[in-house]
């Protein structure tokens, strides 16, 4: 009965590029790499990570908007990966998605109320009276006044907009939501508005998130468990606090330590990193991480490391780095 | 205390819209001395971006003006020069780097070339010392290999080397003042990090005075001497950085401390907000332009503009400032 709504396993999504002065070679950019994890119900998963990471990329092949090169997605006891298109259809509206910028993702020629209206017709929701009822009670939901479903998505302004992505993901009652960088465009005044919708949201209806952003601040306030990745792996898996009390990998410390602290003055001791994120056309030999890791040693230079599990009173905490392995002599 | 290298007084910019003619920048001040870092922080259409355009005479044409005030840097007025004078100090004296390095750097050019062309025109080097030059200030902004990659075309470069190279062209002529837009928020913070450093380096190499606009409190509070928030157009407190951070004044400079989420805090059920949204510049409030979303605000607040007032070495615009008001204590934001 307590299996977890989304089981992604060995999730792995390549692209085929083609490179070269005639683009006549072609060469495999692994985008998501072996990817596993688990999201309970009404819980939030944060997948974080720098730019070209994969994190988006494998929030698309979980919702199988880009179709997954192996591996399996379980929603609900469904296994996503396998179905036929007309099936896959009628899964979409348990799994939905909120973009970065509703700019680019709400059509500029529709008002807000056939925005809305167009999941409910796609997915059967009913009479086009119990459908004009259920855009009211989604306008409601996410806070926006009955009158705007009239308007258009440019008469609005960030916040505003945001809302309306959200309330059109809500539409068909998913179980689960990708949201991708669903904050990162609004100012910070009305991002923590966003924020507060969400967990309020996620209260009421029970709501799965798979929350992708950039912003360990951020992040730290709206999950459960935080997956840290790094050139298509995931490098680290486990509770918030965890991740920012205890972070194991030297990744996540870096990335912790590189966020800017509103505090003037406070400047402790920082894991500082150099150098670039590597080519995902070319990874580097053993850990991805070893060209930018401080305490990278020589094994880490050819052996890629194994995932082990380091957490206490079951709870688990799930680490790729050979520090934490007891089989490698330090 | 040595003098003042920029003096902004009074700075006015209104805008033509299809609304009609609004005011971004509304009766700014400030100045600045040489070594020393001012940040120009606020939510986006507070007019930081505005303002630094105008100092450097680049206000998009012809929609905007300056309408009133003065700014001099080094004693020059700048408001007075002509397009031609303004091009003798752009790049010499006082340099800017924006947001998104790709749209500022020219696609068809090498970096090469286009940080040489600044120093041919305005240090009236040869080709050949002006390439030395170009190579030398890629290095010093941390580029690795600089003398290969002095010729590669902005496409090649990643973001962050992008930005790095925007800083090189920017401060390759050794200017007194540069002015950075947003210059990290293109980027991860990993990234930013690192290009915040190479900023402050080399500003205490060259005693440059750096105005820094962003939105991120957490870099102002990491890279500046001293802040200045704006809210729709004017300057509602200025205040070294410490005091700020310790003991805003402003209501809105409070919340804006408050609403941000914070790395390794307690963690909260619900963030603190602050209600409503940034008003239209078309459509301002008439008293306070805060107090339609401020928790404090009362009659006066709505009927009346606040003026600046200096208490030690800040000053902020607003009738009930915290810490100042019996009434309040240090209340946060209604959450």
């Amino acid at each position: 009965m307590n299996t977890p709504l989304l089981q992604v396993n060995n999730l792995t999504r390549h692209f085929r590029m083609r490179t070269g002065l005639l683009r006549r070679s072609t060469e495999v950019l692994r985008a998501v790499d072996g990817v596993s994890f688990e999201v309970g119900r009404g819980r939030t998963f944060a997948l974080v990570g720098e730019s070209g990471c994969g994190k988006s990329t494998l929030g698309r092949t979980i919702l199988r908007l880009h179709e997954p090169t192996a591996g399996r997605v379980m929603l609900d006891g469904v296994d996503i990966t396998a179905l036929g298109p007309a099936a896959l259809k009628r899964q979409r509206k348990h799994m939905q998605m909120i973009f970065q910028d509703p700019h680019a993702s709400l059509s500029p020629r529709r008002t807000v109320g056939r925005i809305l209206d167009e999941p409910l017709a796609l997915h059967g929701y009913g009479t086009k009276d119990r459908r004009r009822q259920r855009v009211l009670e989604l306008l409601d939901i996410v806070g926006l006044a009955s009158a705007t479903r009239h308007r258009y998505p440019h008469e609005f302004s960030g916040g505003q907009r945001q809302r309306i992505g959200i309330a059109r993901a809500l539409a068909v009652e998913p179980k689960l939501i990708v949201a991708d960088e669903a904050v990162s465009a609004l100012d910070v005044s009305v991002q923590s508005q966003i924020l507060n919708l969400l967990g309020e949201l996620q209260s009421e209806f029970g709501l799965s998130f798979v929350f992708i952003s950039h912003d360990l601040a951020v992040v730290q306030h709206i999950s459960h468990v935080v997956g840290v990745m790094y050139l298509g792996k995931l490098v680290e898996t486990a509770p918030v606090d965890r991740i920012y009390d205890a972070p194991a990998h030297p990744y996540t410390r870096a990335l912790l330590d590189a966020v800017p602290v509103a505090e003037p003055g406070r400047r402790d001791k920082r894991l500082v990193l150099t150098g670039e994120v590597p080519s995902p056309l070319t990874p580097p030999p053993g850990c991805p991480f070893h060209t930018r890791c401080p305490l990278a040693m020589s094994v880490c230079r050819s052996r890629v490391p194994r995932t082990i599990e380091i957490g206490q009173h079951g709870r688990p905490h799930q680490v790729s780095c050979h520090l934490h392995d007891p089989e490698i002599g330090h | 205390m040595s003098e003042a290298l920029l003096e902004v007084d009074h700075l006015s910019v209104d805008f033509s819209t299809d609304a009609g003619r609004v005011r971004p920048v509304d009766d700014v001040s400030f100045s600045i001395r040489p070594g020393r870092t001012l940040g120009i922080v606020g939510e986006s259409g507070c007019g930081k971006s505005i303002t630094g355009l105008a100092l450097m005479g680049l206000l998009p044409q012809p929609a905007g003006c300056v309408v009133s005030g003065s700014v001099r840097l080094a004693g020059a007025e700048l408001t007075a020069m002509t397009e031609r004078e303004l091009r003798g100090l752009r790049g010499a004296e006082m340099a800017m780097i924006f947001q998104d390095p790709t749209t500022a750097l020219n696609p068809v050019y090498t970096v090469g070339a286009q940080i040489t062309a600044v120093l041919r025109r305005h240090e009236r080097l040869s080709r050949r010392s002006a390439r030395k030059s170009a190579i030398d200030m890629l290095a010093q902004v941390g580029i690795p290999a600089p003398d290969r990659r002095i010729d590669d075309y902005p496409h090649a470069l990643s973001g962050g080397m992008r930005q790095r190279a925007m800083i090189a062209m920017a401060l390759a002529c050794r200017p007194k003042l540069l002015i950075a837009d947003e210059p990290t928020t293109a980027l991860d913070v990993t990234t930013q990090a690192e290009v915040l450093r190479q900023i402050k380096r080399l500003q205490q190499e060259l005693g440059t005075a750096v105005i820094l606009i962003t939105h991120n409190m957490g870099v102002v509070a990491e890279t500046c001497d001293e802040a200045l928030v704006m809210y729709c157009g004017q300057m509602i407190e200025q205040a070294p950085t410490g005091s700020l951070f310790e003991a805003p004044r402003h209501r809105y400079t409070q919340a804006l401390i408050a609403t941000i989420p914070r790395i390794r805090q307690k963690k909260l059920d619900r963030l603190p907000v602050v209600p409503g949204k940034v008003p239209d510049l078309a459509e301002l409030p008439p008293g306070c332009r805060f107090a339609p979303r401020c928790t404090f605000a009362d009659e006066i607040c709505s009927t009346a503009q606040p003026a600046l007032e200096s208490m030690g070495s800040s000053r902020a615009a607003c009738f009930h400032p915290a810490g100042v008001d019996p009434a309040d204590g240090n209340a946060p934001p209604q959450t």
